[in-house]
């Protein structure tokens, strides 16, 4: 065989400039999701006013300007808030109630097998049902007013809920179930302190899905339905305004509910995401 | 040494079904550990050792024989034998190290929270790791995560720690690092381990004593002491019946 010479090496940092060095501002502020979203907001924003002014048509498309110009009018005059804070309370009512109707019912469905039958039949059954198409049988039983709507919300919120608790719920590791049970946890115990944070990720991709639907469904029915009641919320606004045909305050409505769906998206969701699975390490 | 055996296994069979057979994990398996001890349980895959380990911890009633904890029949899992797993993601993701700990100590009501606090850090320390303390689990090495995971079995003071195949999972180095650590721990507390594994070199480093199985249902072939046991003779023990059978 080939005889061959050890070999050693001095190793040494003398010509290598970076180690370790801090990041330009720049470089900062490109990695900074918000201000990357943001720019693309003002560009998508030039664009909009650049067509809308070369089509020239109001009554189809009102400029940016003019539909903000026509956003902060509604809200100095208090039609616009007024119509937010009914649409968010409605909204609230119905959310709340559809999480707490899925707590029981994934409960139910954790605890026995005739429940996690119900459940996943109950849900192939409904949850394809746009709960828009279950408006008009709303109205027969509710009649006109906050009972239909709440009705609607519910149905939208439960099903994605509650399968993707119960789903994560089934996903949860079974090495942490049997750490949960080698501490003696009881019942509820485990369920709190482990099935819940374990199957966190899924939970919240249910509470995200389904507050989407609801968002959704909600200005579709105050469309459908503000028609007759007395106070309506935004979707009643966006209703009124374009029989007056007020196009850029048509806008305003649209933007206001696009802005409040960012906001909770980027606001309250982000920030629960952050502050559990992200920290956890269980999403990237 | 008591005389009284902390832990009896006597004539245990375990038996377990998959979607299209019931398989006998182990047939008719004996042994009894004391106080302090390092048992070990050694065999090749498949022989069924964690199987029997997690029938002591109560997660498998035996279909034959009796397991015995301080004359007390095993019934379910309970904190006073605590497991150590093979698997890195036993610590709960969303607690702190220290948080992990404190939680088995509360979640068991061993102790209120002050004291469960006092003492996760008292055992965080003797596994050195207090500077990491107040990190989550998922910005630890897997070497790091299972000295956790030790740390919270022994903050624990149960009577058995159950130890299955805990440094499977870590490269050469920090395995051998791992077994002087423990052996480190022992000296200074004399806890008692069931600790199983498939290497014949750990069983010898870490146990006192050793139990041989073969597989398929897993039986017992010997029962040695690691002082007087050498690679080879424990070779020669488990294989030798699958080897004449081969030849």
């Amino acid at each position: 065989m080939l005889e061959r010479p050890e070999i050693f090496h001095e190793v040494s940092t003398a010509r290598l400039d970076v180690v370790e060095r801090p990041l330009s501002a720049w470089e900062k502020l490109y990695d900074n999701g918000a201000f990357r979203k943001t720019a693309l907001l003002v560009i998508l924003a030039a664009v909009w006013e650049l067509y809308a002014r070369w089509l020239g048509n109001p009554l189809l498309i009102p400029t940016f300007s003019a539909t903000v110009g026509a956003l902060f009018a509604s809200i100095a005059s208090g039609a616009l808030p007024q119509a937010a804070v009914y649409t968010i309370s409605m909204l609230l009512k119905g959310y709340v109630a559809g999480l707490a109707i899925a707590a029981v019912l994934t409960a139910f469905a954790t605890g026995t097998r005739i429940g996690a039958d119900l459940l996943e039949t109950l849900t192939a059954m409904f949850n394809p049902l746009p709960s828009i198409a279950l408006l008009p049988l709303a109205l027969v039983w509710f009649g006109l007013g906050a009972g239909s709507v709440v009705f609607v919300l519910i149905h939208a919120v439960l099903w994605a809920v509650a399968l993707n608790t119960f789903a994560g719920f089934r996903s949860v590791s079974p090495t942490w179930k049997m750490v949960g049970q080698n501490y003696g946890l009881s019942r509820t115990g485990y369920i709190a302190r482990i099935l819940i944070p374990g199957a966190f990720p899924s939970i919240l991709t249910g509470l995200k899905v389904g507050w989407a639907f609801a968002w959704r469904t909600l200005i579709a029915a105050e469309l459908v339905f503000g028609v007759s009641s007395g106070s309506g919320g935004l979707g009643w606004f966006i209703f009124e305004r374009k029989n007056q045909l007020l196009i850029a305050d048509v806008f305003a409505g649209l933007l206001t509910v696009i802005l409040f769906g960012l906001l909770v998206e980027n606001l309250i969701f982000k920030t629960i995401e952050n502050r559990t699975v992200r920290r956890w390490g269980m999403q990237v | 040494m008591e005389t009284a055996p902390l832990l009896s296994v006597v004539g245990v069979t375990l038996r377990y079904r998959t979607k299209d057979h019931l398989v006998t994990a182990t047939y008719r398996v004996s042994f009894q550990l004391y106080r302090s001890d390092r048992f070990v349980v050694l065999g090749p895959s498949g022989c069924g050792k964690s199987t029997l380990l997690k029938a002591v911890g109560g997660y498998i009633q035996p279909t034959e024989g009796r397991i015995r904890l301080n004359n007390a029949e095993v019934t379910g899992p309970g904190p006073d034998r605590v497991f150590v797993f093979q698997e890195f993601d036993q610590l709960l993701p969303w607690k702190t190290v220290k948080e992990n700990i404190v939680f088995a100590l509360t979640a068991s009501g061993k102790l209120p929270r002050p004291q469960a606090e006092e003492r996760a850090m008292h055992y965080i320390a003797k596994v050195n790791l207090t500077e990491f303390a107040l990190s989550y689990p998922h910005t630890l090495s897997g070497g790091m995560k299972q000295r956790v995971a030790i740390a919270r079995a022994m903050a624990m003071e149960p009577q058995i720690l159950l130890m299955d195949e805990p440094f499977a999972a870590l490269d050469a180095l920090t395995r051998t690092k791992m077994q002087e650590e423990l052996l480190q721990l022992w000296d200074e507390t004399k806890f008692t381990v069931l600790f199983v594994t498939h290497s014949i070199p750990e069983a010898i480093r870490v146990g006192n004593r050793i139990l041989l199985m073969s597989s398929h249902p897993g039986q017992v072939r010997a029962e040695l002491n690691s002082s007087s046991a050498d690679a080879a003779g424990i070779h020669e023990i488990l294989f030798s019946e699958e080897g004449t059978r081969n030849r």
